[in-house]
């Protein structure tokens, strides 16, 4: 026993080794530029064990059709998937309903608009970036369908980001530019603590709470926290849709795994047995 | 059947009795091959190698495809782990002299299928058409207009058209389908040519009869069985709990050409490479000393030595000239093999910086080092080096039996707590 598991320290250490440089090697190119780390975040989706708060998931829809919804898209969510997070099917519908598409041309070829339907994916606010680019005083919004996955810090950075909007006046004493001359925002242009430069496009988007009215028992008061909480829970859903059974499927095939290695190494040490001198 | 005979000779052929663990990676390496092929077999049928839609296809096979998240996350991280395998299996093959005579061909196949891993890595990775797919592309292409008169029509050949798009994506596409199964074929002739000459053994000493060998099957099937499981432990590890911890989060930004992300950085298996890439600037003290001078571009010098960086392993064998294999006997190499470990693991890390002081400094020291170990180093240590005795055979040294009892256990004190 003792002889293999020195055997065994070997490979482990250069394993070992190898996992932490890449460890520290990855992190500081993850870092998003000068910004700060983000706040961290007890959410239910962390962990082995991380599971999805649906009632959470749906206040979160709320706030991002109400809020974001207005600048940024989701197109790659389909409204069907809302099914998932517990909207019934006329929830859907009317969820869909409130969005246009092109629709096949007409019996003269006409072309045709209808509503969206549940087999469509989430209609954007804008028709292209042009058109965000001019709304957005020539930033264009980015779409929402992966930005969880997209940033470094996940979820906890887009917490950050929506609840990490200081004063001018703050920004000025806190930060500083490239050339070191405290941080000013220009016009149309907002402090931001973990932006990347802490200059930041995006108005502050959520400002006042009860901003978002929440409805049914047991819904937590819609302070601007909790607001920016759900509306990243289901952003993070948004972005990894089969978490939950990616993580469930994980614990059966590490349980399985365990065990077929456990035999292995038991058929593996009665096997050496014959063999003086066999590793 | 000439597959039955050919598999009947793999499971019945002599091995040497006393390999150890990091004799466990050549057949975990196969095993991700096979991985990688079965998976990328099915993204396949999913995806679209176009610009307009690559991205979102890719998508289209998280969200909608059935298990189509698990296929992909395998695949992603399948790379990283046949990474991990294949470097862990090169540098056992460093330590135990196993490019030696009579392994050369076996060695130099081996090097064949590295250059064919990452040149399809390399491909892999611009398929799914995200900011560091386009970037990392555009930057490691691009490096090809250094080369002398035909640089830019090299690129432009690469390329397709005159910058990297659409036809880039497609013949990468190709070429990252085809390449696997040539990798494939490499990887046979690699076996055989292993069956031909035999494993080496941490001893480095060869086979002198049946006392010293035991058959593959069951010996080494149920001990590989047991390799795979905890290499499939890690696997999952990944797959299930930490799917993006590799990747870089940029990729899940769809490919845009007129916004470039702040920091370019390929994946973590080519990190030393893009160290020595980067490393040759144009005041770099060696560089004006060796190259600079007759007028050689800092950009060409840096090219030639990332493909040097895996090319010097060809003539290893012409390098190290030392009688002795295994570093168990070379007490001076394995110093300097662990100093070249680590000094891999500094160019990996560099390799995530920003091109910034000190950063460039020091992986301009850890560049040198990496070639001086190969082209000075090794030919110097094998000069004068002084190795210990080595045991008169592998089972007298694993039993410690007979009149070289002595011998063996001078020559490995090691192997004496067995």
């Amino acid at each position: 026993m003792i002889c293999i598991s020195r055997r065994l320290l070997a490979p482990a250490a250069i394993v070992a080794g190898l996992a932490g440089s890449v460890a520290s090697a990855t992190a500081p190119a993850h870092a998003a530029g000068d910004g700060v780390a983000p706040k961290e975040v007890a959410w239910t989706f962390n962990g082995v064990f991380g599971r999805y708060d649906y009632p959470q998931l749906r206040r979160g829809l709320q706030v991002y059709r109400e809020v974001c919804a207005a600048c940024h898209g989701l197109r790659l969510v389909a409204y069907r998937d809302l099914a998932a997070i517990g909207l019934s099917e006329a929830e859907i519908k009317a969820v869909a309903g409130e969005r246009e598409v092109a629709g096949e041309p007409d019996d003269e070829g006409e072309p045709t608009i209808r509503p969206a339907e549940a087999k469509d994916r989430f209609v954007s606010p804008f028709p292209n970036v042009q058109a965000a680019m001019a709304a957005n005083n020539g930033a264009a919004p980015p779409d929402l369908s992966l930005i969880v996955k997209a940033r470094g810090g996940g979820a906890d950075y887009i917490y950050s980001l929506m609840t990490g909007y200081v004063s001018e006046a703050a920004c000025k004493k806190e930060f500083k530019d490239s050339q070191g001359k405290p941080l000013v925002p220009a016009e149309g242009q907002y402090c931001n603590t973990y932006m990347s430069g802490h200059i930041i496009a995006m108005a502050p988007p959520l400002t006042e709470d009860g901003q978002v009215e929440y409805e049914g028992k047991g819904a937590p008061p819609a302070s601007v926290d909790q607001m920016a909480k759900d509306a990243t829970a289901f952003l993070a859903w948004a972005a990894e849709p089969y978490m939950v059974e990616r993580k469930r499927m994980g614990i059966k095939v590490m349980l399985f795994l365990l065990l077929f290695t456990g035999f292995m190494y038991a058929i593996y040490r009665q096997v050496k047995k014959d063999v003086k001198g066999h590793a | 059947m000439p597959i039955v005979s050919m598999v009947e000779h793999s499971l019945y052929y002599p091995v040497p009795r006393n390999l150890n663990y990091m004799w466990n990676f050549g057949s975990l390496a196969g095993l991700s091959l096979i991985i990688m092929i079965v998976t990328g077999i099915v993204l396949s049928m999913h995806y679209t190698p176009h610009t307009d839609y690559a991205f979102d296809s890719v998508e289209r096979i998280m969200r909608d495809v059935n298990y189509g998240w698990l296929i992909r996350y395998v695949h992603m991280n399948g790379g990283s782990m046949f990474f991990i395998v294949v470097y862990l299996h090169v540098f056992r093959g460093l330590y135990y002299g196993s490019f030696k005579s009579p392994r050369e061909l076996l060695w130099w196949l081996g090097v064949i299928i590295l250059f064919l891993m990452m040149a399809t890595a390399f491909m892999g990775y611009v398929l799914p058409w995200g900011q560091m797919s386009f970037w990392a592309a555009k930057v490691i292409t691009s490096m090809v207009g250094a080369v002398p008169l035909v640089g830019e029509s090299l690129m432009e050949l690469l390329w397709g058209g005159f910058t990297v798009d659409n036809p880039t994506l497609n013949r990468f596409y190709s070429l990252h389908y085809l390449l696997p199964f040539v990798i494939f074929g490499v990887v046979i002739l690699h076996i055989w040519a292993l069956h031909t000459v035999k494993a080496n053994n941490p001893l480095g000493i060869d086979m002198k009869g049946p006392q010293d060998s035991v058959d593959f099957h069951p010996y080494y099937t149920v001990k590989d069985l047991f390799g795979t499981g905890v290499f499939l432990l890690v696997f999952a590890a990944f797959v299930f709990y930490a799917p993006n911890y590799l990747g870089h989060p940029d990729n899940y930004i769809q490919a845009d050409p007129l916004k470039t992300p702040p920091h370019i950085v390929p994946e973590w298996y080519f990190l030393p490479f893009y160290t020595i890439l980067r490393s040759f600037t144009d005041d770099w003290w060696l560089f004006q000393i060796l190259l600079g001078w007759w007028g050689m571009e800092a950009k060409l010098a840096g090219v030639l030595a990332m493909a040097g960086a895996v090319a010097v392993l060809f003539i290893l064998p012409w390098l190290d000239t030392s009688r002795v294999r295994s570093a168990k006997f070379r007490p001076l190499y394995r110093v300097f093999f662990w100093l070249f470990v680590i000094d891999c693991l500094i160019l990996g890390w560099i390799g995530a910086q920003p091109a910034e002081q000190p950063w460039t400094a020091i992986g301009q020291w850890a560049t040198l080092w990496y070639f001086a170990y190969f082209l000075v180093m090794l030919p110097l240590i094998s000069r004068i080096e002084r190795p210990r005795p080595l045991p008169h055979s592998i089972s007298q040294s694993v039993l410690g039996g007979g009149g070289g009892a002595a011998v063996a256990a001078a020559a490995s004190p090691m192997e004496k707590s067995r």
